[in-house]
C-alpha cells in the first residue's frame, strides 16, 4: 500500500539524516572549520525555527503593533535574558499574549 | 552522577517543552484525519517518521495527492536541519555501542536536542565518565511519549476542539527560553540574528528550506566572528 510505503521511506530518510554524523563519527576527518560551526548549532537552528513564528503573519513580515505574537515574544526574550527560567519565560509570554489580545 | 539521575535530568528538561508540543501533536492528529489518512496510519506515522513539522507536511501532501518521490523528498528537506543536531551530538556519543547510537538518532528531534543541549555542555565540562547519552535518552523518551499521547488525543478527540486556542505559541516561547540564556558571547548573538533574519527572508522557499538555510547562515556568521574572538 502506497501510504505505508511512503511513511516507511520517510521514516528511513528521517532516521538516516539524524544518524548521519553520529554514525560517521570516528570514520572521517572533518575539515578544521567544521568544528568551529558546531558550537553555534543550537542557537542558529532554534532561532531560525522561532524568528518566522514571531515576525511573519500569513507569510508576510509584520512588525506592526497588531502583531501580538511579536510583542509577546519580545517580552519573553527580555524575561528569559534576565531570569533564565523556562517556565517563567513561557508564562510571561503567554500572559503578554493574552493581555495584548485584550487591547 | 548515576545513569538514572542523568536520565531524569533529560526528562525534566523536556517537560516544559511538552507544553508546546502537546497542542502541536493534537493539531497534527486532526490534520492527518482531514487529509484522509486513517487513524491507525496517522498514529503509525508518529512512531515511524516521528518528526512534527515533517508529519504535517506529509499529511498535507498525501491529502493533496502528491507524487511519492516529491512527498518523500519534501520530508527529507524539511528534516535536513536534524543533520546539524547529529553533527552537534556526534562527538559525545562517539564511544557508545551501535545500539545506543541508533536509539538516540531515532529520538533526535528539535525539542529533545534543545532540552538536552545545555545539560550536555555542562556534562562535557563536569567529571567523567560522561552521562550525556542518558541525558539525551531522558529528553528523547520524554518527548517521544508526549508526542505519541498528544497525537493519539488529536486522532481521537481533535475534531471536537476549538480551532485556535493560541497554545501553539508555547513552542516558540519554549525555544526562546532555551536560546536566550545560551547567548553569552557576541558571536552567539550575531549567529542568532543572522539565522533569524535569513530564515525570515527565505521563508517563502518551499519545504521549509528557509529554516535550514537560516541555520546555516547563523553557523557561518557565528564561526566567522567566533574565530576572531576565541
Amino acid at each position: 500500500m502506497t501510504l505505508w510505503g511512503l511513511m516507511l521511506v520517510c521514516g528511513v530518510l528521517t532516521f538516516a539524516i539524524r544518524y548521519s554524523f553520529i554514525a560517521a563519527e570516528g570514520h572521517y576527518r572533518p575539515p578544521p572549520w567544521f568544528a568551529l560551526l558546531l558550537p553555534f548549532v543550537p542557537v542558529a537552528a532554534l532561532t531560525a525555527l522561532t524568528a518566522p513564528e514571531l515576525l511573519l503573519v500569513g507569510g508576510a513580515l509584520d512588525v506592526g503593533a497588531g502583531n501580538v505574537r511579536l510583542w509577546a515574544g519580545l517580552v519573553a526574550i527580555v524575561v528569559a535574558a534576565i531570569w533564565r527560567n523556562t517556565l517563567l519565560t513561557i508564562g510571561s509570554g503567554f500572559l503578554a499574549l493574552f493581555l495584548l489580545q485584550q487591547l | 552522577m548515576s545513569p538514572g539521575e542523568a536520565f531524569s535530568i533529560g526528562l525534566r528538561a523536556v517537560m516544559p517543552l511538552l507544553l508546546g508540543v502537546a497542542p502541536f501533536g493534537v493539531i497534527y492528529g486532526v490534520v492527518a484525519l482531514q487529509s484522509g489518512i486513517p487513524a491507525l496510519a496517522a498514529m503509525a506515522m508518529s512512531t515511524i517518521v516521528f518528526a512534527g513539522s515533517a508529519q504535517f507536511l506529509l499529511a498535507q501532501l498525501v491529502g493533496a495527492g502528491a507524487p511519492f518521490l516529491l512527498a518523500a523528498g519534501a520530508v527529507g528537506l524539511v528534516n535536513l536541519r536534524h543533520a546539524l543536531y547529529s553533527a552537534s551530538v556526534a562527538p559525545v556519543l562517539a564511544r557508545l555501542p551501535q545500539r545506543w547510537k541508533i536509539l538516540l538518532a531515532y529520538l533526535l528531534t528539535d525539542e529533545a536536542y534543545a532540552a538536552a543541549i545545555p545539560h550536555l555542555l555542562a556534562d562535557a565540562r563536569g567529571p567523567q565518565p560522561s552521562r550525556a547519552h542518558w541525558i539525551l535518552l531522558g529528553s528523547g523518551v520524554g518527548l517521544w511519549s508526549g508526542w505519541q499521547v498528544s497525537t493519539l488525543a488529536g486522532v481521537l478527540i481533535g475534531s471536537s476542539l476549538p480551532a485556535d486556542m493560541g497554545l501553539d505559541f508555547a513552542l516558540p516561547l519554549t525555544f526562546i527560553a532555551i536560546v536566550v540564556p545560551m547567548i553569552s558571547t557576541r558571536a552567539l548573538f550575531a549567529a542568532a540574528i543572522a539565522a533569524g533574519a535569513a530564515a525570515v527572508a527565505l521563508a517563502a522557499l518551499p519545504y521549509k528550506l528557509g529554516l535550514f538555510l537560516g541555520a546555516l547562515a547563523g553557523l557561518a556568521v557565528g564561526a566567522a566572528l567566533g574565530r576572531k574572538t576565541a
